[in-house]
């Protein structure tokens, strides 16, 4: 596969057609596939290289309905060019009628500007070009049927449909498999999963996120897209505490683990003495038996829970199960989180978004089958540094690199990272 | 919550996780409902092997349900000639699927704690005294 840089087009080879279009119909961030005839820096040498690279399948083509498309990325062609380009070839030697409704071939041409921010916008002629016969689109056009702003039930947490299904395509959901998410908020990365037909479980430690209100809660999101078949359970748990069975039973986990001062990272339990017991109310009734009973939760720390969430993968997915989870590149005091690794699961992919300020990695991994994982890898827990916290450890090096400024404004913690 | 659910859910307590008697959670008070969904043949293909099915067996024998056979049904069983659905897959449809616990309690047999459903959604969360 070759891909430019700043470039939105790339070059993959594939099995067949059939295999492009079924690519493509499952991808969220493609617009559509084309059978490459050739490619080149001007409209000559485009045309030695179709001619070169391509006089089997224009024979094939020759008595084809056929239409063209022109289409500009971050340029513009007058409708007079455009005839005029379009016209240009002819050394094609098509004999079939020309159709714009029924085309049987239908060739694009792709003009690639490429914009070049610091120069003028408009550069008068195209960088690179490509002629390709049209073969599928892309699942895009899901994207707004999922739109965010359409859903009848979300909160701020809730992520973005198309990175929804992005991480979905990742996860590898497709029907038939068992999907699941430990912060699952208002189901959007269950949603995505079964939009690709795969089973979901969800679940989260606050219980008023999945219940929601009536016709406005995680199942009536599946009710809005029709795919209430898909949708297993939702339950309220702590995922330190799971009540899950332990077993590689799960085909895939998807998560956005809380993060940032303002939604705060909890889990179940309480430092206070006083709590270490059952805790009876005044009228002598058992506290924790109360229907409106809610259980204290503690901080904890970011850089654990993801261990925690690795460790949990590695003992429930199956082989080859994928575990994708979303984490912020660097934490509330800009000290740069490093990927968290584990020896039974293998990274296959790191992608990143990035905001103006701030910056999250999607990461994906892939179980490894016991047989091929290395025993002799050495976890490094990220409490055992050198008898101090990571966190504190890193804290102490912003500082020094700070010069070691106003311990005041040095404490700051950063706005909340949880936005979009 | 479904009865598939149910089969893959254990005492939340780290301290029950070493017994055996922590699994199946025991439903009490259960009131149950029958909801009708699309079946989807290749997931319950896909499940069954992961399934526990004996705590399947109990639980439905518990609930009061139809009696199940002593082994899972295998593969061959799932699928008829043409590759459609049998009467099998359908029961198991019925059976892991379309029956819910909308309200009740899960007894966990070890340690006797209770968790709550609640419109067919459980509470796993725990006092601090039992984290």
């Amino acid at each position: 596969m070759q891909r430019f840089l700043k470039s939105p087009f790339c070059i993959v080879r594939l099995d067949s057609a059939a295999a492009a279009k079924a690519l493509l119909s499952r991808c969220i961030l493609a617009t559509g596939i084309y059978e490459l005839l050739g490619h080149g820096d001007t409209y000559d040498a485009l045309r030695d290289n179709v001619l070169s690279r391509s006089s089997r399948q224009l024979l094939q083509y020759k008595k084809l309905p056929f239409r063209f498309t022109l289409d500009c990325f971050q340029g513009t062609r007058s409708t007079k060019k455009q005839r005029e380009i379009i016209e240009s070839f002819g050394y094609l030697d098509l004999e079939g009628q020309i159709s714009m409704k029924n085309a049987e071939l239908d060739l694009w041409i792709l003009e690639d500007y490429s914009l070049d921010t610091t120069k003028p916008k408009h550069s008068s002629e195209p960088k690179h070009l490509y002629l390709g016969r049209f073969l599928g689109s892309s699942g895009r056009k899901v994207v707004p049927v999922y739109d965010l702003k359409r859903r009848k039930y979300i909160s701020t947490t809730s992520m973005d449909s198309e990175l929804a299904l992005v991480t979905a395509n990742l996860a590898l959901a497709v029907p038939g498999k068992l999907i699941y998410d430990p912060f699952t908020g208002t189901g959007s990365f269950p949603v995505a999963c079964a939009h690709f037909g795969a089973t979901v479980i969800g679940s989260d430690i606050d219980g008023r996120s999945i219940r929601g209100s009536k016709g406005r809660n995680v199942f009536s999101n599946f009710q809005q897209y029709g795919l209430e078949a898909l949708y297993l359970d939702s339950f309220i748990s702590d995922l330190t505490n799971t009540p899950l069975r332990k077993g590689r039973w799960l085909d895939g986990i998807v998560c956005d683990p809380p993060y940032g001062v303002r939604e705060g990272l909890k889990v179940l339990g309480s430092p206070k003495p006083e709590l270490q017991k059952e805790v009876r109310l005044k009228d002598g009734r058992i506290a924790h038996l109360q229907s409106d009973y809610i259980p204290p939760k503690r901080a904890y720390s970011f850089e654990a829970m993801l261990d925690d969430i690795l460790d949990f993968a590695a003992a429930m997915l199956i082989d080859q199960g994928r575990l994708c989870m979303w984490m912020p590149t660097a934490n509330d005091e800009d000290v740069e989180l490093a990927i968290p690794a584990h020896p039974a699961l293998e990274i296959t992919s790191v992608c990143v978004q990035s905001f103006n300020k701030w910056s999250r990695r999607l990461l994906t991994y892939r179980r490894i089958s016991d047989s091929d994982i290395d025993q002799t890898a050495v976890r490094r827990k990220r409490e055992q540094i050198n008898g101090a916290t990571a966190d504190e450890l890193n804290s102490f090096r912003r500082k020094y690199f700070q010069g070691f400024k106003d311990a005041a404004s040095s404490d700051d913690v950063g706005g909340q990272h949880n936005s979009g | 919550m479904k009865l598939l659910t149910l089969n893959f859910l254990t005492c939340a307590r780290k301290a029950c996780k070493t017994s055996a008697a922590s699994f199946p959670l025991h439903p009490r008070e259960a009131e149950l409902e029958q909801v009708e969904l699309d079946m989807n043949p290749q997931f319950i293909r896909n499940v069954l092997p992961r399934v526990e099915w004996e705590a399947m067996r109990s639980i439905s024998q518990e609930l009061g349900l139809p009696s199940l056979p002593d082994t899972a049904p295998g593969p061959e069983e799932l699928a008829d000639a043409e590759g459609g659905p049998t009467q099998i897959l359908k029961d198991l449809h019925t059976l892991l699927m379309e029956t819910t616990i909308a309200s009740g309690k899960l007894l966990c047999a070890n340690c006797g704690h209770e968790y709550a459903i609640k419109e067919g959604i459980a509470n796993f969360l725990l006092p601090s005294h039992l984290v």
